[in-house]
Parts: C-alpha cells; sequence; structure tokens
C-alpha cells in the first residue's frame, strides 16, 4: 500500500511520538537500570526524530550530541559505578499510580485549557526583531550568525565555561605530596652509580 | 553578514583587558611554583588597569547593541573595579596567616569582575545572563574555597544550589519577556511592551526575583547570612560590594531602560521588595552576636535603601541610587578591614563580644571602626546620611512620601545596633587585646574612614559624576 504524500509526517509523527512515549514509560517501568538508561537514549532518539519532523535539524543533532552522546554514557556510568538497589527504591509504584495518573490527567486537561484559552498578544508577531529566514536551513542560518552577530555570546559563554574549569579544579585538585607516583623521566635518568651501592661484607660480619 | 571589525571592540576594553590579563595570570600561577603573590599583584594592576581604561574610553554600543557603554556604566564600572581590588588588598594576610593562599582565588575574583562588567553594560536579556552567570559561578567556587571548613563548603553550595534557582527563575522571566515582546534587547522590549499585557508582566517578576536574589533583597534574601557567616572573611568583604554594586546596576538599568512603559506595574513591586528589606534588615539584625551575620542582615537593610532611589524611577532616583553604591562601598570596605583585624594569638574571633574595650586596647581602630558605623547608620554629617539623603530625596521628588517615611523609621531602628556595637567598643571591660593590624588593612580602613569622614566638605565631585551617569540612563 502506498501512503500519500501528505500522510506521510504525520505517520511518521505517530511513530515517533508513540516510541518515545513507550520508552519513556520503560525508562520507569524497567527492573534493570541499565535497561532503563538505554531506553532513555531511545526515547532521546525518537524527540530528536519529532524535531526532524518540525524543520529544526540542528536542534535534533544536537539532541542526539550531548544527550546520547554524552548525558545518557554518563549516566550509563553513574549507573554502574553507584552501587544503589534501584529495584529497592522503586517498590511501592503500583501504589503511587493512582496519584500519578491523576496528576497526569489534572497537568493534561490545566495544558488543554491553557492552549485554547491563551492568546499571544495580537500586535507581538510585528515587533519581533529576528524573524525565523524561510530561504536557508536553521543550521545554516545560526552559522551565519554564531561567530559574526552573537560573537560576544559566544566569547561570554566560552568564559563562563573556564571559570566552571577553574573552579572545579579549585575545589577538588588535592595536591599530596606522600603519594608514591611513577616518574619516567627520573627512571630513565638513573644510571648504574646513582641506582647501586656496592659493598664489600667480610664473611662473619653484617652490615 | 557583517564580520566584527576589531576596531569596533574599543568599548569592550576593559573587559578584555580583564579577561586576557586573568588568563596570563593563571598560566603564570600554573606553571611557576609559589606564584601566589606576582599573580595577586598583577592582578591589582589589571583592575587599576581596567578603572583608567573605562573611565577614558568613549560612548558607545556595540555587538549589535548588546554591550552598551554610558556614563552610567563607566561610573559603575569604576566602583566595581574598586571593590573588587579592595577585596583582593584585604585578602593578603588573612589568606596567608590561614594557609588558604591560592593563586586562583585572585583570578576567580577577577573573572567574576569580568562577569559584573558585562552586566553593567548589559544592553539586552542574554548579555545580562551570560554576565550574571560569569559572576555568580566565580563567587560560588570563592565561597567554598576553604574546602576543608564545613562552614565553607556548606557557604558555597547553599550559595550554588539557591543561585541555580534564581538563575531559573530568571531565564523562566526572561522567556516570558521574550515571547511576549519577540525581543531580547531592552530598546526592542521598551517599543513593544506596551502591548505585553499580563504575560509580560508574569516575566517582569520573575526576572525581578532573579536580581532581588543576586542584590539578596527581601523575599530573596534567605542565602545572605548564612553564606556571610560561612564564606572566609575577605570573600565576604568580596560579596558584600561589587556584587551587589553590579546586581543593582543591572536591576535600575533592565527597569529604566526596558519597562518604561509598565512603571507603575513594576514600581510597586520594588516599593514592596525595599520596605520588607528595610525592616527586615533593621530589625533582624538586632539579635545578631557574629559580627558577620550582623553585616549580612545591615547589607540587606542597606539594599533595601537603595531600591528607594530606584522605586521613584527618575533621574533623581537613579542618582540617589549611584550615590548611596558608591558610599557603600567606602563603607563596608572599611568595615571589613577591621573585621578582619580582629585576630588574637589563637586565630580570628568574629563576635561582637571580642571587640569589648577596643577602645582602650586600640584606640586609632575603635575611633574608625565607630566612625564607620556611625556613617552605616546614617548619621551626620558622615557620608552614610548623604547616602540616605539622596535616595529620601528622590523617592519624596517622585511622591513616594510614605516609602521615604518607612525608610527614615527603618534607619533609626537600624541605629540601634550599630550604636549596641559602639557602646561594647567604649563602655564595656576590655578583652583580649588584637594582634597588630597588618600595614594594608590600616591603609584600607584610613582611606574608608577618611571618605566617610570628610566627604561633606567636598561632595560634589560624586554628585556631579552620578548625575551625569543617572541622566544618560533615560
Amino acid at each position: 500500500m502506498i501512503l500519500p504524500a501528505t500522510l506521510l509526517p504525520a505517520v511518521f509523527f505517530y511513530l515517533f511520538a508513540g516510541m518515545c512515549v513507550a520508552c519513556a514509560f520503560m525508562v520507569i517501568a524497567g527492573r534493570n537500570t541499565v535497561h532503563s538508561v538505554l531506553y532513555l537514549i531511545l526515547a532521546f532518539v525518537n524527540a530528536a526524530g519529532l524535531f526532524v519532523l518540525l524543520g529544526a535539524e540542528f536542534l535534533a543533532m544536537i539532541l542526539i550530541v550531548v544527550y546520547v552522546g554524552a548525558v545518557a554514557v554518563l549516566f550509563l556510568f553513574v549507573v554502574m559505578m553507584l552501587d544503589v538497589d534501584f529495584a529497592e527504591l522503586r517498590q511501592g509504584v503500583l501504589q503511587y499510580l493512582p496519584v500519578g495518573v491523576l496528576v497526569g490527567v489534572i497537568f493534561l486537561a490545566e495544558l488543554l485549557m491553557v492552549v485554547g484559552a491563551w492568546v499571544i498578544a495580537p500586535g507581538m508577531p510585528q515587533s519581533i526583531s529576528a524573524p525565523t529566514p524561510t530561504t536557508i536551513s536553521n543550521t545554516e542560518a545560526l552559522g551565519r550568525v554564531l561567530y559574526t552577530q552573537y560573537v560576544y555570546y559566544f566569547q561570554a559563554a566560552g568564559l563562563v565555561l573556564l571559570v566552571a574549569m577553574i573552579g572545579a579544579i579549585v575545589l577538588t585538585l588535592r595536591h599530596k605530596p606522600k603519594v608514591k607516583r611513577q616518574n619516567i623521566a627520573d627512571q630513565v635518568a638513573r644510571t648504574k652509580e646513582t641506582a647501586m651501592d656496592v659493598r664489600q661484607v667480610k664473611s662473619g660480619q653484617g652490615l | 553578514m557583517n564580520a566584527v571589525a576589531l576596531s569596533s571592540m574599543t568599548q569592550a576594553l576593559p573587559e578584555i583587558v580583564l579577561a586576557a590579563g586573568a588568563m596570563g595570570l593563571l598560566m603564570l600561577g600554573a606553571y611557576r611554583e609559589r606564584s601566589t603573590q606576582a599573580v595577586n599583584l598583577g592582578a591589582i594592576m589589571l583592575l587599576v588597569a581596567a578603572a583608567v581604561i573605562a573611565a577614558s574610553i568613549p560612548n558607545g554600543r556595540i555587538f549589535g547593541g548588546s554591550f552598551i557603554v554610558d556614563d552610567f556604566a563607566r561610573y559603575l564600572k569604576i566602583l566595581v573595579y574598586i571593590g573588587s581590588g579592595a577585596a583582593i588588598i584585604l585578602s593578603l594576610t588573612y589568606l596567608a596567616a590561614e594557609k588558604q593562599e591560592k593563586f586562583e582565588y585572585s583570578i576567580l575574583i577577577l573573572l567574576s569582575t569580568v562577569g559584573m562588567g558585562m552586566l553593567i553594560s548589559a544592553g539586552d536579556l542574554i548579555a545580562l545572563y551570560l554576565g550574571l552567570e560569569l559572576m555568580s559561578l566565580a563567587l560560588y567556587v570563592v565561597a567554598a574555597s576553604n574546602r576543608d571548613s564545613v562552614q565553607s563548603t556548606e557557604a558555597g553550595l547553599k550559595y550554588f544550589v539557591l543561585g541555580a534557582l534564581s538563575s531559573g527563575m530568571l531565564l523562566y522571566g526572561c522567556s516570558l519577556i521574550y515571547g511576549f515582546t519577540g525581543n531580547v534587547s531592552f530598546v526592542g522590549i521598551a517599543k513593544a511592551s506596551g502591548q505585553g499585557g499580563i504575560g509580560l508582566i508574569f516575566g517582569l517578576v520573575f526576572l525581578f526575583a532573579g536580581f532581588c536574589f543576586k542584590v539578596s533583597a527581601v523575599p530573596f534574601h534567605m542565602w545572605t547570612p548564612d553564606v556571610y557567616e560561612g564564606a572566609p572573611t575577605p570573600v565576604t568583604a568580596f560579596f558584600a560590594a561589587a556584587p551587589k554594586i553590579a546586581a543593582m546596576a543591572i536591576f535600575a538599568r533592565a527597569t529604566i531602560s526596558a519597562f518604561p512603559a509598565i512603571t507603575l506595574q513594576w514600581q510597586q513591586i520594588v516599593v514592596f521588595v525595599s520596605i520588607a528589606s528595610m525592616a527586615l534588615g533593621a530589625f533582624a539584625a538586632i539579635g545578631q552576636h557574629n559580627i558577620k551575620r550582623l553585616m549580612a542582615y545591615s547589607s540587606i537593610g542597606h539594599m533595601g535603601f537603595a531600591l528607594v532611589g530606584l522605586a521613584a524611577g527618575t533621574a533623581e532616583g537613579i542618582q540617589g541610587v549611584l550615590v548611596y553604591m558608591a558610599i557603600y562601598l567606602a563603607m563596608t570596605v572599611g568595615t571589613f578591614a577591621v573585621i578582619l583585624s580582629m585576630r588574637r594569638s589563637d586565630g580570628m574571633v568574629e563576635e561582637i563580644r571580642d571587640l569589648a574595650g577596643l577602645a582602650r586596647t586600640n584606640p586609632p581602630l575603635a575611633f574608625f571602626l565607630a566612625l564607620l558605623l556611625f556613617s552605616l547608620a546614617g548619621i551626620p554629617p558622615l557620608a552614610g546620611f548623604f547616602a540616605k539623603y539622596y535616595v529620601f530625596l528622590g523617592a519624596i521628588k517622585a511622591g513616594l512620601y510614605g516609602l521615604a517615611v518607612i525608610g527614615v523609621l527603618a534607619s533609626v531602628v537600624g541605629a540601634y545596633y550599630y550604636l549596641l556595637i559602639i557602646k561594647t567598643m567604649y563602655f564595656d571591660e576590655p578583652a583580649e587585646a588584637f594582634s597588630p593590624v597588618p600595614f594594608e588593612l590600616k591603609a584600607m580602613l584610613g582611606i574608608a574612614g577618611l571618605f566617610n569622614l570628610l566627604y561633606f566638605v567636598y561632595p560634589a565631585p560624586l554628585i556631579v559624576a552620578a548625575g551625569i551617569a543617572a541622566k544618560s540612563l533615560f
């Protein structure tokens, strides 16, 4: 069966959205924590697919690179390194499920009401200072302005990261003078004269 | 697509010099053993250079209007550089004596100062947020810099968690403002703010919550006493001066230049925050026995007084705020020079009862502290009186009589605990004498004390400079 072209985005939307919700549920329902993190990664990938459908391909790629590539891997490390009994933490989930569902339904109802009633200020679209370009892709649009128009923000963000790095070092690095470390240069520089001490030991006497 | 020419960055020269200098000093500190002294000296010289450059660069808006240099920015930047330089000088002996010498300390202060400069010059919400984070992130680290002390790490962590919360609120406010005006630049927001409606006011409230946290105004003051008490004393001296000035600067700039169309709405918030801060500063300080906690409540109160001028929303009110911040800087630096001199043979002390009988054991120190406390209380003819006079004058001219009256009453209540310290120093039985005061603390105390004492002789330069600075905002 061949789908009409107009139907295709809708099909993919429901595919990605459904997968995303299912994965999100599995994150909290999974028995094994490592599986939970893997489902989380799958949820991220599906969310990235949704962004592609919206035409925000740069955001989609960033989501994959940052969340899947860095954050999720960090989670995996934490999960594997910490000795936390997640099965115990999760006890009583079913007990709280009705309340959770109720809260979720209330949130959904509120969201629907907000979307229905909230009107963006009518004159606002005319005063937008930087409208979205329609002729170029958003990756290219970002690339054109990031190092030119927005170079100041870019550099400022760099300084913030520098402070974060210095701060992490100041607060955690400890110089321990008593720790024995391997110093290859010292080892290579040793000669027979500096490393060995030849003594003549007479028989019957100790050193 | 227009590339930024190097010559168009002249206005950002103080920040560039400070940032590049900080990185140079970082290299020096990392690759040379025992270079802390050199780094400290270099940091002070960089701040002096930045102040000279800031005083001499021409006005202008660069980076598409996100970085503004005007008389307002120039005046406040010089104050901030003085505050940061004073904080480094005040820390020299303390950190060496407590064996907490680290070259990163001055570098973090320098980078924080870069953030303050960016904050003062910010012309849009993104520059505001980046400046604020650069300033705050370095502050969190220096608050926890004495990592072997539980109090210091607690102070750093508390400040960090609450600071992250306030950043979140500020960002939420920014996003609402952007959503309802379609602009991030203050100029654009001002143009579109007439039609922002209720959503814009929501955003404004959240933005103000973030600002109030940074200036430690009630009801976002709760971090202040704990952080002031827990952080190492020179760090507290730094917190009390420069960051407050920068935060107050952006508070004034954002409200005056971005929201003139909804003045009535933000005025209510500022009036409430101001009254609450003055009242809490006056009453909560009475029961304190730790002088650093007392200074925390005192600074909350002083921010309340400064906000009286902002509440007026006029050039005179802003002039009052600017004069207030300059005099507040002098009073704070002087008072902390005394607190840092409270050292006995067995270490630092910070209780008010340790000051008992100081007039007999060290008369000059007692005299200068009494002078500064009278000034903090706002007793004429000391500088602190004029600071309050100008903000109240601004409020009265704007028709805020009630606010001015409450302010005067709060300052009368506040005078009680300042006078209590003076009574302890002059009329109580002497406690054990303090160790000799190091030279640089004497010098800072002398300069700050004489400024407070002799300000009334020749007040014109500061008033005129503040007046010009305030006018450039309107």
